[in-house]
């Protein structure tokens, strides 16, 4: 009866749709990007989206720079978890030299990688609850961050923008207290863990906003690219460290969570669910880790030691020619993926043999889920684009290198 | 800003002192976040590096509402159009704060897509370099503005005034206060 | 492993192919451009390849060679977990290929940002216009011939600093940004 009564009012009334820019800067996405939505009403018929906002041209700055001098620029990538794409990077162009780094050094770049993706699934639901209202949580979340940061600080010496791999190995060993300062960041991130676990998990109203918005099927996100979080929350069980093991993934045992529909409320429970396996990635390479060189002994690839460059001149000559000329990478080209922490990260490297690269194509996770996010936002409501964007957790430094 | 100025000297000043101790204590930030400057953005603002206690509390997301302009992390060609229109929809007084080298000359990317500085497109007060800066260098960048805020003279806002003064450029239209006599 | 790919794929389209190579592990076919759509196509849907994950799409610029350009698919198959490069030579002057965006919803963004970058025109595209670049930039940034620092503004650059409010507001007069009610 109601409904009668209210197509014929819908009748007399002239409605069109509304185009709204929710433009670059707005308070409730990360990074700039702009929508330009049509909604009808509260519901969003069509949505455009419009990258591009942080475009700093890092695959033609690399083309201009030495092997060794892209990384700073791989660390802007995904700036919240840097140290992987570090890492995916050195394994890349190892694979084109051909070269294997030591064992140790693998051990070190699982922990810190892990260390960041750790720090990256804080930072996603920290924000992602700030932008529910739950100021709370992301204090919480982002103390969390801070001890992570502290540990990399001691490590590397740089919180954020660390530049710490190294091609054919890292710029440094592991520090002695290393295991000890875990300890006590490993307490208190299982304590955080439970706090915000408290507060959001079973909280009505973060349920409500989060489930069933968002959905997407798992075709549908095979089909656009989806990988990571985004994949394996809709249930397709695909994560590269279980498919192609590569660092010390193979030697670990860990579990990868799975989600089942596919909507917000299933990726923040994967994230914080892989929040627990990481920590515990990183209690058993901190078991199994043996002394030993960190750097690859190869003479071509690696800068000679101090005492040695300031005492003979052969490694003088070779510190000079590898910082000025680069290392010598033989012609060819490769596509090599690692897990970061949005999904799958991919380098596609072409060489010509000298020690610049010709080419550097990053994949990245967050530049195709933007292509697909419109299926995401369709025929939902305006207010269910904000969880939406936050699980998805596009960084702008990686969708517009 | 009228009235002030009939007032004698002293008075003025003792009324200049209270409105900049004021306007220091309670900047309205707008933070106009771009890239990774904005992580370390969130972590001065957090628990550890508290801003809100130099009052510079919440973030006002509306241009309409703020008073400081935190430009943080790379502004390139794309992106520098709305930047100008933001600024220009701060009403006065208003100040900007350049968080980190991207912002401030373009930081290392020097290539075509980048805008070497936000200073040549909106005016800077103060710059914070860092790439991206500690959270104390952020509010060692703060509490420079805060100084910056305590010395600043009134008449920096009297466009009447300064066009008299001025030489050879003059506004061609009326000015917009006229003084009562 | 995967040797089988290149085989599979030479059997049934063999007029296609016109090399084919597994350096470093990465199994590489080098396709005719106007087989491409069949051949992708063919990929995605047999039973025994079934690649249904499009992990990247990029383009190469070889300046100083004939072809000049390449076009790279990297497919991948989540099932049978192997991995294929397909690349199409282009000339300098004839980059047009058929587009793949009915075969993989994320085919269209990665087209779009390989014409945005390198200037590739891709037939039937639904919607092939700048991803990350603003519509009137002019010129293709990631080609060999573009300068680096060869950058066009939007809006009115100085080259020194602007020193004031004042200053700010006086330009603006001449040159109010777009949108603002001054226009």
């Amino acid at each position: 009866m109601a409904q009668d009564i209210l197509d014929q009012i819908d009748q007399d009334i002239h409605t069109e749709p509304m185009i709204l820019q929710m433009g670059p800067s707005h308070p409730a996405t990360h990074g700039t990007v702009r929508f330009t939505l049509t909604l009808d009403g509260e519901t969003v018929l069509k949505c455009d989206t419009d990258v591009g906002y942080l475009h700093r041209g890092f695959e033609k700055e690399s083309e201009n720079s030495t092997w060794t001098q892209v990384f700073p620029y791989t660390d802007r990538l995904n700036y919240v978890s840097p140290l992987l794409n570090n890492f995916g990077y050195a394994l890349a162009v190892e694979k084109l030299l051909q070269i294997q780094a030591p064992e140790r050094c693998d051990y070190i770049r699982t922990i810190m990688g892990e260390v960041s993706r750790l720090s990256d699934h804080l930072t996603c639901v920290g924000a992602g609850a700030l932008e529910l209202g739950a100021m709370t949580a992301f204090l919480y979340a982002i103390e969390g961050r801070e001890l992570l940061w502290d540990l990399v600080e001691e490590m590397t010496g740089a919180r954020l923008t660390v530049s710490y791999g190294r091609i054919g190995g890292l710029k440094d060993d592991l520090t002695d207290d290393f295991a000890e300062r875990w300890g006590h960041v490993r307490s208190r991130l299982f304590e955080l863990h439970a706090e915000v676990d408290r507060l959001l998990t079973r909280n009505r109203i973060f349920m409500d906003r989060m489930q069933s918005t968002g959905v997407i099927t798992p075709e549908a996100a095979v089909s656009y690219g989806y990988t990571g979080v985004c994949l394996r929350s809709t249930g397709v069980d695909y994560d590269v460290r279980k498919d192609k093991p590569y660092f010390m993934y193979d030697r670990v045992d860990f579990e990868v969570p799975v989600g089942s529909t596919g909507d917000n409320f299933d990726r923040y429970l994967c994230r914080m669910a892989e929040i627990l396996q990481s920590i515990r990635i990183i209690d058993q390479c901190l078991e199994q880790i043996e002394p030993g060189p960190v750097n690859s002994d190869d003479p071509r690839v690696v800068l000679p030691e101090k005492e040695k460059v300031y005492n003979t001149i052969e490694s003088m000559i070779a510190h000079f020619k590898l910082i000025f000329e680069g290392i010598q990478v033989p012609p060819g080209e490769i596509y090599s993926y690692t897990e970061a922490g949005n999904g799958e990260l991919g380098y596609y490297i072409v060489s010509n043999g000298t020690g610049k690269p010709w080419k550097i194509h990053v994949r990245s996770p967050s530049f195709i889920m933007m292509g697909g996010i419109h299926k995401l936002f369709e025929g939902g409501l305006l207010a269910d684009i904000i969880p939406t964007f936050d699980t998805i957790n596009m960084i702008g430094g990686e969708c517009d290198r | 800003m009228g009235l002030e100025q009939d007032l004698p000297e002293v008075l003025t000043t003792r009324l200049e002192d209270a409105v900049n101790w004021a306007r220091k204590h309670s900047l309205f930030q707008y933070p106009f976040v771009t890239a990774c400057c904005g992580m370390e953005y969130m972590a001065t603002a957090s628990a550890r590096y508290d801003m809100a206690r130099f009052g510079a509390e919440i973030p006002r997301f509306s241009p309409r509402q703020a008073d400081l302009l935190w430009v943080v992390g790379t502004v390139n060609h794309k992106l520098a159009p709305y930047l100008k229109r933001i600024y220009e929809q701060i009403a006065e007084p208003k100040w900007v704060i350049a968080f980190g080298v991207c912002a401030s000359t373009g930081g290392f990317y020097d290539n075509y897509a980048t805008v070497q500085g936000i200073d040549k497109i909106i005016p800077v007060d103060v710059y914070i370099p860092g790439c991206p800066p500690r959270p104390e260098q952020v509010l060692d960048g703060l509490m420079k503005l805060q100084e910056k805020i305590e010395d600043e003279p009134w008449d920096k806002y009297a466009y009447e005034q300064k066009v008299r003064e001025r030489e050879n450029t003059g506004l061609e239209e009326e000015p917009i206060y006229k003084k009562m006599s | 492993m995967s040797e089988k790919l290149i085989e599979i794929v030479a059997e049934k389209f063999p007029d296609a192919v016109l090399d084919s190579h597994s350096r470093l592990g990465n199994d590489t076919v080098l396709l005719d451009r106007d087989a491409l759509a069949d051949v992708v196509g063919f990929l995605r849907d047999d039973e025994t390849t079934k690649m249904n994950l499009l992990r990247d799409l990029t383009a190469v610029d070889y300046l100083h060679r004939a072809p000049r350009f390449e076009v790279v698919y990297v497919l991948y198959s989540l099932e049978f977990k192997h991995q294929l490069l397909v690349r199409v030579p282009l000339e300098e002057d004839d980059v047009n290929l058929p587009s793949i965006s009915h075969l993989y919803g994320c085919a269209a963004w990665l087209e779009r940002e390989v014409y945005d970058m390198y200037g590739m025109i891709f037939d039937d595209h639904p919607d092939l216009r700048r991803v990350l670049m603003y519509e009137e930039f002019d010129g293709y940034p990631l080609r060999k011939d573009y300068h680096i620092q060869h950058s066009q503004p939007r809006t009115e650059l100085l080259a020194r600093e602007r020193d004031s409010v004042e200053e700010f507001n006086t330009y603006v007069k001449h040159e109010p940004a777009a949108g603002s009610r001054d226009q």
